[in-house]
């Protein structure tokens, strides 16, 4: 029997039980499409929190003050001392570092910001004019932080997007004066609109110079330390250097704590991956599922077409033939299935893009082949019993229907 | 041309044994027109499908053109089925999703025929059985006597030399059944072999060789190898 016959004959038995045939391909189809939802869902979480770490800028080591992972109770805190802080000028002494390219220290705090009449509540950032490049912010108009002395408390600011639109309207508020806190800010440049990162809207921020912001604050520590490395490879060094600076200059103690960011990024995605790959296994019970329903199928369709298997055999199809027709049978189902699964699969992945255009989804490639690979293996590996089964058939008995 | 020595057919019903078939000897020639008569249960069609090769033999040997085929195994006798045995059924067996056409190009389709040749021979046997304008008709949608007419082209499709069958006006009317007759004798005029096993002695009698059975043993014969069939 030729190839191309082989699949005919069993397309025209596919055909000729319609209902059977739609069911069983519906089955298979919502396992691989659930597959593909799932884990394409998955990976977009992941991807999306790996985009945000990078959008926070490259090559960067964090450094807070305090030490997380300090076992036991330090002497200092029996005292009731908070950790040591950060200082400014820990932040400029990182710059020593070779493997360092640029720092940028920063300070939160909110405040209230008003122009004339309007106002409302601000998260303020204290920070340099190094920030910019660090934290891959960018400029829409007027000037960012200016260079030079850190320790400079100029009352200038750049306002977020957001904030402008609100202070000023349509108009730039570039060289005019807001007040934030009890202070008169000249402002000096407006951010382009950014929308979110890290749950942080950068659009409704204010950026001040850093010594301006520990004045409208009262304090001197700061929030954390920005370190960019000069490349890639120098990023373990800068960490390295980073640490023993601060603990050289913190009298030896170990009262910071440096990562990097890709450290961070290296959980997170662990952390989604692992998630991705439970909820892919989780669809792929589904599949194995709609094999099991295959084979209770092809098992009925054996038990209908008796006499047709009878009839076969009384033309001269030796059992090799026989459960080779079954067996494409039930390969044409599952391959159907999954090609429609996938289909529905990535027009369901579009509808989601769709509606949340911020999440990048996309069904990872071994997910898809994972998916077929499942949805085609289930099909073959439950179709050889029932095949087996019809090819036993005494073609005697089956004739006679019994 | 077949040839049965001490062939014995016995099935197991519980713990009964029971002999379907009791040491036939029985030797037909080729292009020989065999009735087989006797009351149900008495082996007729046991005997039809061990020629058929449908069955095998509890004992005894079957040769088929002079070679043994009961040693063979499943596969070679599927072969010879599909090379040198049509079978014609009472109840037609044709598959309902196929149209005549289809059904007739079912052994030529699974003996690997190429489809150019195919559709040559559907095409004159349903030009020879008068079925050219029900060629695309599912069997639903054909009477009886045309259902039968297709199962008969497709039984001669791969132009077996013995053609066997089991009461094959069964389940048709008188006319018609005579048609269906007629069709399968003037087959025997081009040298096939016709086995047909029937109730009816107006259609057996008609054969020019007659075998009556009882109880799994042939009882009697009756050559009538002069006769005028019209």
């Amino acid at each position: 029997m030729r190839f191309i016959d082989v699949v005919q004959f069993a397309s025209t038995s596919l055909g000729g039980s319609r209902a059977r045939t739609l069911l069983m391909i519906l089955a298979m189809s919502i396992g691989v499409a659930a597959v593909v939802v799932l884990t394409a869902l998955g990976e977009g979480a992941r991807r999306y929190v790996v985009n945000q770490f990078s959008s926070l800028g490259s090559n960067l080591v964090l450094v807070f003050p305090g030490r997380s992972e300090t076992a036991g109770i330090g002497p200092g805190m029996l005292l009731g001392q908070i950790p040591r802080e950060l200082s400014l000028d820990d932040a400029q002494a990182l710059l020593r570092s070779r493997a360092v390219s640029r720092i940028a220290p920063l300070t939160i705090g909110s405040s209230l910001i008003s122009k004339d009449a309007r106002n409302r509540e601000v998260i303020v950032l204290g920070s340099t004019a190094a920030l910019l490049e660090v934290r891959h912010m960018s400029l829409g108009q007027g000037q960012f932080l200016p260079a030079g002395d850190v320790h400079s408390t100029e009352s200038v600011c750049v306002l977020g997007a957001k904030i402008n639109r609100e202070l000023f309207g349509q108009e730039s508020g570039t060289g005019q004066w807001v007040r934030l806190g009890d202070r008169r800010f000249r402002v000096i440049g407006v951010m382009t609109r950014q929308g979110e990162s890290m749950g942080f809207n950068t659009d409704e921020i204010v950026i001040v110079p850093v010594a301006s912001a520990h004045l409208l604050f009262n304090t001197s520590g700061l929030f954390r330390i920005l370190v960019e490395a000069k490349s890639r490879e120098a990023i373990a060094q800068a960490k390295k250097d980073s640490e023993a600076i601060l603990f050289a200059r913190h009298n030896g103690e170990k009262d910071v704590t440096v990562v990097t960011q890709d450290a961070v990024l290296a959980t997170f995605d662990r952390i989604l991956r692992a998630l991705t790959l439970a909820v892919g296994g989780i669809a792929a019970i589904s599949l194995a599922v709609a094999g099991i329903l295959i084979m209770n199928v092809m098992l009925i369709a054996v038990s209908q077409r008796v006499q047709e298997i009878g009839l076969l055999k009384a033309l001269g199809a030796p059992a090799g033939q026989i459960r080779l027709l079954f067996f494409t049978e039930a390969v044409l189902l599952s391959a159907i299935g999954s090609l429609v699964g996938l289909t529905l699969g990535e027009a369901g992945v579009w509808v989601i893009a769709r509606i949340y255009p911020s999440l990048p989804v996309a069904a990872p490639w071994w997910a898809v082949l994972a998916a077929i690979s499942t949805s085609l293996g289930t099909g073959i590996l439950f179709s050889v019993w029932p095949a087996r089964r019809a090819a036993r058939l005494d073609p005697v008995a089956a004739l006679s229907g019994r | 041309m077949i040839e049965f020595s001490q062939v014995t057919r016995s099935f197991q019903v519980g713990d009964q044994t029971v002999s379907a078939l009791r040491h036939i000897d029985l030797s037909i020639a080729a292009g020989d027109y065999v009735s087989l008569m006797g009351p149900s249960g008495s082996g007729k069609s046991t005997l039809l499908n061990l020629i058929g090769l449908l069955d095998r033999p509890s004992s005894g040997t079957y040769k088929l053109d002079g070679d043994d085929v009961t040693t063979l195994n499943d596969e070679q006798q599927a072969r010879v089925r599909s090379q040198k045995i049509g079978f014609v059924f009472q109840s037609f067996h044709l598959v309902p999703r196929l149209s005549a056409a289809m059904n007739i190009e079912l052994p030529l389709i699974l003996a690997g025929i190429p489809p150019q040749e195919r559709k040559q021979r559907v095409a004159s046997l349903l030009e020879n059985y008068g079925l050219n304008d029900r060629a695309d008709h599912r069997p639903d949608q054909l009477s009886g006597g045309q259902r039968q007419r297709v199962a008969i082209a497709r039984a001669t499709s791969m132009n077996p030399a013995v053609l066997l069958a089991d009461e094959p006006t069964g389940n048709l009317d008188q006319a018609t059944g005579r048609e269906v007759i007629k069709l399968l004798e003037q087959l025997t005029e081009q040298n096939v072999t016709l086995i047909m096993v029937t109730h009816d002695p107006a259609i057996g009698g008609r054969a020019r060789r007659q075998l009556h059975m009882v109880d799994g043993q042939i009882i009697s014969q009756t050559d009538s190898a002069v006769r005028d069939r019209k």
